[in-house]
């Protein structure tokens, strides 16, 4: 990810001082011959861009804060988080609540250009089956399509839903990711 | 529905929740790349032209017998570029608390950008060629112009600016409005930049 000059004014003051460089590279370049300074901004731009690119993002090593989540004295909250087509996992007995998540996974193409129906209609599907399969007598169950990333659907999802635990019913990977991100246990069914 | 809300307030207090996107992108970062997007555009199509009647159809630059006025534009290039160093000591000044300095700072660029205006609508009126006579006199108006007109915007930015400094809207707590248009300023002097070395240099 290149380091955005646009990000403040000090930052566009220091892009500024390296465009003036290059400049000043440039017309020396072209004083010489039009080609030389063709050349020589080329280089220039290159090398711009390298610096960009190489430059630390402000901000982007830094660890994210961990989602706080919580729900009243008395209740057993579970959100579930599932892929398309998931069998459905095993929620402890004592979940009065349960939230089933399950994201839109569309591949980058699908996401750029919007064809994401059918990947929602799989997700409101299998949300559906899994809502179906996790209810019982004294227990509320809600089904919803999350966003494209398992990470962000289970954020988005815990702004709205304190939640005790998170059920991931999916690879272990994911599991880890969801972790990183949230400060109630996680665990993989 | 209940427990919900209840849930909500336990976590939030008495204050509404931080804003959330369901984006990995923030909104004003998105804005400025959106900004800066619609800019290369905007210039990138002026610039293609220039490429296009320059090196495609080898039209000479400049046509005989026209001469760009290299010199004035390099003086009012000077301008340009001193005018963001004022910018940014204007900014500096108020992040320390200097009222004066953020004054003067914001009135030298001011003053220093109407003159470069003044100067580039002179040039216009003495260059003694004019969009009928071909396609480099049709290029060089329309990519100079369009920076021409990026600098009223920015001048109009700037006059604002000037104004709530001297009415005391700025502090060292509370001036985004210099940040954001030191950026533009900034931005509008980086593209005149390129503009004089392509049209003038190159």
């Amino acid at each position: 990810m290149a380091r955005n000059p646009f990000r403040s004014e000090n930052e566009m003051f220091r892009f500024l001082g390296v465009i003036i460089v290059g400049a000043v590279l440039v017309a020396v370049g072209a004083w010489i011959n039009v080609w030389v300074g063709v050349a020589v901004a080329i280089v220039a731009v290159a090398g711009v861009v390298w610096w960009l690119m190489q430059e630390p993002v402000p901000g982007a090593a830094d660890p994210g804060t961990r989602l706080e989540s919580a729900t009243p004295a008395g209740m057993h909250r579970v959100l579930v988080v599932a892929p398309p087509g998931a069998a459905a996992p095993s929620v402890p007995d004592a979940a009065t609540e349960v939230v089933v998540i399950v994201p839109a996974l569309a591949s980058t193409t699908e996401a750029l250009t919007g064809a994401v129906d059918d990947r929602r209609a799989d997700a409101e599907q299998t949300a559906l089956s899994l809502t179906r399969a996790l209810s019982r007598d004294g227990r509320s169950v809600r089904g919803e399509v999350g966003a494209d990333d398992p990470v962000l659907a289970v954020e988005d999802a815990l702004r709205t839903f304190g939640a005790d635990e998170v059920v991931v019913a999916g690879d272990d990977e994911t599991a880890d990711k969801i972790r990183e991100r949230v400060a109630i246990p996680v665990r993989r069914a | 529905m209940v427990a919900h809300a209840e849930a909500h307030l336990d976590h939030h207090g008495d204050h509404p929740p931080e804003p959330h996107y369901s984006s990995r992108i923030s909104p004003s970062i998105l804005g400025m790349y959106l900004f800066i997007g619609s800019e290369i555009m905007l210039f990138g199509s002026f610039f293609t032209a220039y490429f296009f009647v320059r090196v495609v159809n080898g039209v000479a630059w400049p046509t005989p017998p026209f001469h760009l006025p290299v010199y004035v534009a390099f003086i009012n290039t000077c301008i340009l570029v001193t005018s963001s160093f004022t910018m940014h000591w204007a900014l500096q000044s108020v992040k320390r608390g200097n009222v004066w300095g953020l004054r003067a700072g914001l009135l030298l660029t001011f003053l220093m950008g109407l003159t470069f205006l003044i100067t580039q609508v002179t040039e216009y009126l003495r260059i003694g060629f004019n969009t009928s006579d071909g396609a480099f006199p049709t290029i060089f108006f329309c990519l100079t112009g369009l920076h021409g007109c990026h600098v009223f915007v920015g001048l109009t930015i700037l006059l604002f600016m000037t104004i709530r400094a001297f009415r005391g809207h700025f502090s060292p707590e509370h001036h985004h409005g210099v940040e954001i248009g030191g950026i533009y300023w900034h931005f509008v002097d980086v593209m005149w930049i390129l503009v004089y070395l392509t049209v003038y240099i190159i």
